[in-house]
């Protein structure tokens, strides 16, 4: 038999080349994931969809398949690792989801309650990041961007604009606009770029709605991530009818 | 303080893109270019580099932000950082900083108010066997005295430019205590270059091959097979690369080999080059190495006069190969390699996923070799001396032998070469330590050894290590290396994955707070728990040995954070009564009511 792998015992096919991730996405096995989206280059930099090879933890999205290799995606450590790597993102940014209108249609609030993180645990950094609202049709509220950098890739692979990009490092990391005053109104960003709909957080939203379905009956609400799939599937629902 | 004119800025990046090229991967060389002339870089060269160069603006200012010796803001006339590995601190860095800024009537981070001085610290800048150490205007000075730091201040205050500064207090020392295989060898005659053109490229490898090199950057990997995959990759341009990029803090011996021992290393990756087929090679130089910048560019102008680099080396049609040094700037993780070669094409120094590997696709996505200092020198010695020559020395899985840099508590720091295979006690006998409490291999990101593993041996299969070793002694508190190292690593880390980003930071918050007498015994397991994520999760070498340095004292020396801790299992980060102090400064009050009591228990003695 060729080109068959195991994740968590199950033989699953794949295809020369394919990621963990690619593998397990067409075989309709979830493993959870934030700065992973396959309509681009993988990133590798959330750590979330990490997984057990042997010894070794390595992401899913970026580590190619290989004939025979046995992942196991599901063992107490990964979960405990992915737990801790949200736990982190939580403490690093401002996430309060209890006021934000991502809150059930959040992808990193899904992931976070896939992995069992069901409360804050690190001390939290509570950065100072202002709310950018200069778009007409966008805000962008700095606290709670993860780095994922699903908008800097979308905006420079698929809208050709290199709206966006990474500045500063460690902690101190944060997004940045590219336009004269650094400001998102100032920038060629439109409501029709795919930069405008891949955050998988509430850091990037739509203006003149808000809360046109009450938290609790959204869509991670209703059923979990590991069933419902990204937001990618669910654009319509999440961002309503433009 | 006036800012430069506008045409004069123009005018610099104009004459710098015409010198350096007008290609994106030019960036960052021009960048310090203009930061080296202005002090900063303006808004106006940001502007006209991002028009010439097809990057955005924001690309050309996420770079400044990143590299921590690009900056957006004017420094000071004289620029001046303190080096601040543990080295330094022990030898009073922050007491001369201290010193300095009060004879120059200003704050010890900050710009005086004039905009003639900036004081500030750095990570480790290399100098450790002669520190402390500072660099001003990116120029290293060494050995600092009170004495020394009053005529500085004197200097800085009489405005006389560094070139009239005493030459003496930028004198770098070698410090070549002990030699073995490779500096008792040393004679730069071009002999292994001239062996390789006898025998060719194939002989060479194969030499390589049964020397049983290993990279000397402490990971390890077998030379030969690195040049093999490279030399085997498909058609088309490949380069080689030298990582001078020597940041781990403690370790300076590339210092020293680029500096007396640059013709091999040259001869190196020459013979590297002609095995693998590349007619393009960089020289990485740390920005703390930037002094060394004339002296690399006489040598590679002396051996083109030569006929050992350019174009028909050694008169041999078609065995072409060029070296250009590019700098860095103040950046720890450019010396993981796959970073190092982002920094190269001009970005922000962020790790590439991997695979696939440099040496499939590195530069400009082609093969490429990236080797140590050291690993280019020992490999033009093999092919000149022969395999056997160099494993006639070491142990089986440790071929020849390893160039360390001794520092910390002990009477004669230096280079020191050993065959692989050295006990740690050796060295320590050599270098005159006394009364050692820990020696620190391998740097920040090394290993912590106690006493008891002093018998322990240099070699890749017990200590794998790129040279560091830093030596306490019994009067030292190792909790201020723990704090050193955690502070650099959680400015160093690139920022790119979450457990080192966000992880880095919590330990290094942690162990301020065990500092400070305010920590748990949940603290600690905190540290446990966050060091291990950090450990099996992180994306790249720099987080995942990030919290070794935690890990192993908490095992080896847990009095170090004992002693400090309160008896409690649990104490809050948020000081309750300690965030009302600006409500009674309003209040004008300070009276007991005005105070939350101190409900938890503490240990008698203990720091509150």
């Amino acid at each position: 038999m060729s080109n068959h792998f195991t994740l968590d015992g199950r033989q699953l096919p794949f295809v020369a080349g394919q990621t963990i991730m690619a593998a397990a996405q067409a075989a309709g096995v979830y493993i959870p994931h934030l700065c992973h989206n396959p309509d681009y280059a993988p990133h590798g930099s959330c750590r979330v969809c990490l997984v057990a090879v042997g010894r070794r933890q390595v992401s899913a999205c970026t580590t190619p398949v290989t004939e025979g290799m046995a992942v196991d995606s599901r063992c107490e450590s990964i979960q405990a690792n992915r737990r801790a790597v949200l736990q982190m993102l939580f403490a690093e940014g401002n996430h309060l989801c209890p006021a934000c209108e991502r809150s059930g249609n959040c992808q990193l609030q899904a992931v976070a309650y896939y992995t069992g993180m069901l409360a804050p645990h690190y001390p939290p950094f509570f950065p100072r990041r202002p709310v950018d609202a200069s778009h007409p049709d966008f805000i962008i509220d700095f606290g709670r961007c993860i780095l994922c950098e699903l908008c800097v890739r979308a905006s420079r692979d698929h809208d050709g604009k290199r709206v966006f990009a990474i500045s500063g490092r460690g902690l101190a990391s944060h997004l940045v606009i590219d336009s004269p005053s650094g400001l998102l109104g100032d920038s060629d960003f439109a409501a029709t770029d795919r930069a405008a709909h891949v955050c998988p957080t509430g850091a990037i939203l739509p203006k003149h709605k808000g809360f046109e379905h009450p938290i609790g009956e959204r869509l991670y609400d209703r059923e979990p991530i590991s069933k419902v799939g990204d937001l990618r599937a669910h654009e319509d629902e999440v961002d309503g009818n433009e | 303080m006036g800012g430069p004119q506008v045409s004069e800025v123009q005018g610099f990046v104009t004459e710098s893109l015409g010198r350096r090229g007008r290609v994106p991967e030019h960036l960052l060389q021009h960048l310090i270019a203009v930061q080296q002339r202005f002090g900063w870089v303006p808004p106006v060269a940001v502007e006209s580099l991002a028009a010439e160069l097809d990057v955005t603006r924001t690309q050309v200012r996420a770079a400044i932000a990143f590299y921590a010796f690009l900056h957006e803001r004017p420094r000071g006339d004289f620029d001046i950082l303190f080096s601040d590995n543990i080295t330094d601190r022990m030898l009073g860095n922050r007491h001369l900083l201290a010193r300095l800024a009060k004879q120059l009537g200003m704050g010890t981070h900050e710009t005086r108010a004039d905009g003639r001085v900036t004081l500030g610290l750095t990570s480790c800048t290399g100098m450790c066997d002669q520190g402390p150490a500072l660099l001003v205007n990116g120029r290293a000075v060494t050995g600092l005295t009170a004495e020394r730091i009053d005529r500085i201040a004197a200097l800085v205050g009489e405005c006389v430019p560094l070139e009239r500064w005493p030459g003496d207090y930028f004198r770098v020392e070698d410090n070549v205590r002990r030699r073995g295989l490779l500096l008792s060898n040393a004679d730069a005659d071009g002999a292994g270059l001239r062996k390789l053109v006898d025998q060719g490229p194939a002989a060479a490898l194969a030499e390589i091959e049964r020397s049983g090199l290993r990279g000397r950057g402490g990971a390890g990997f077998t030379t030969a097979l690195k040049w093999k995959f490279c030399r085997e990759a498909p058609e088309g341009d490949r380069y080689v690369v030298c990582n001078a990029d020597e940041g781990e803090p403690g370790t300076f011996k590339d210092r020293v080999l680029l500096t007396s021992y640059a013709d091999l290393v040259l001869e190196g990756m020459t013979i590297c080059a002609a095995v693998v087929g590349a007619r393009r090679g960089f020289i990485y130089l740390r920005g703390e190495y930037a002094y060394l910048l004339p002296h690399l560019e006489s040598v590679l102008a002396r051996r083109r006069a030569e006929g050992l680099l350019g174009e028909s080396i050694l008169g041999q049609a078609g065995f072409d190969f060029e070296i250009a040094v590019h700098l860095g700037a103040g950046a720890y993780i450019c010396g993981e390699e796959s970073a190092l070669i982002e920094s190269l094409e001009g970005k922000r120094g962020v790790t590439r996923k991997r695979p696939p590997f440099p040496v499939v696709s590195g530069y400009r996505d082609r093969p490429t070799v990236v080797n140590n200092v050291e690993t280019f020198l020992a490999a033009a010695r093999v092919v000149r001396w022969g395999g056997y020559w160099f494993r006639g020395e070491g142990t089986d899985q440790s071929a020849g032998s390893k160039i360390l840099s001794v520092s910390g508590d002990c009477a004669r720091p230096g280079i020191y070469e050993y065959p692989f295979g050295t006990p740690v006690r050796r060295v320590l006998i050599d270098c005159g330590a006394e009364r050692t409490q820990a020696v620190q291999v391998s740097g920040a990101a090394g290993t912590t050894l106690a006493p008891a593993e002093f018998d322990r041996l240099i070699a890749f299969e017990d200590l794998s290590t790129a040279g560091s070793f830093m030596v306490f002694d019994q009067s030292r508190d190792l909790l201020d290396m723990v704090q050193n190292f955690a502070a650099f690593f959680a400015h160093e880390s690139c920022g790119f994955c979450t457990p080192c980003r966000v992880g880095g930071a919590l330990l290094r918050n942690l162990v301020e707070k065990v500092a400070a007498g305010q920590a748990s015994e949940h603290d600690l397991a905190e540290l446990r728990q966050i060091g291990g994520v950090m450990r099996q999760t992180s994306y790249c070498g720099l987080g995942t040995t990030a919290p070794n340095h935690i890990l192993n004292t908490l095992d080896k020396f847990p009095d170090i954070y004992r002693r400090r801790l309160r008896s409690a299992d649990y104490t809050p980060s948020f000081d309750l009564d300690g965030a009302l102090s600006e409500a009674r400064a309003i209040a004008g009050r300070d009276d007991d009511a005005a105070h939350i009591p101190e409900t938890l228990p503490t240990t008698a003695g203990a720091a509150v």
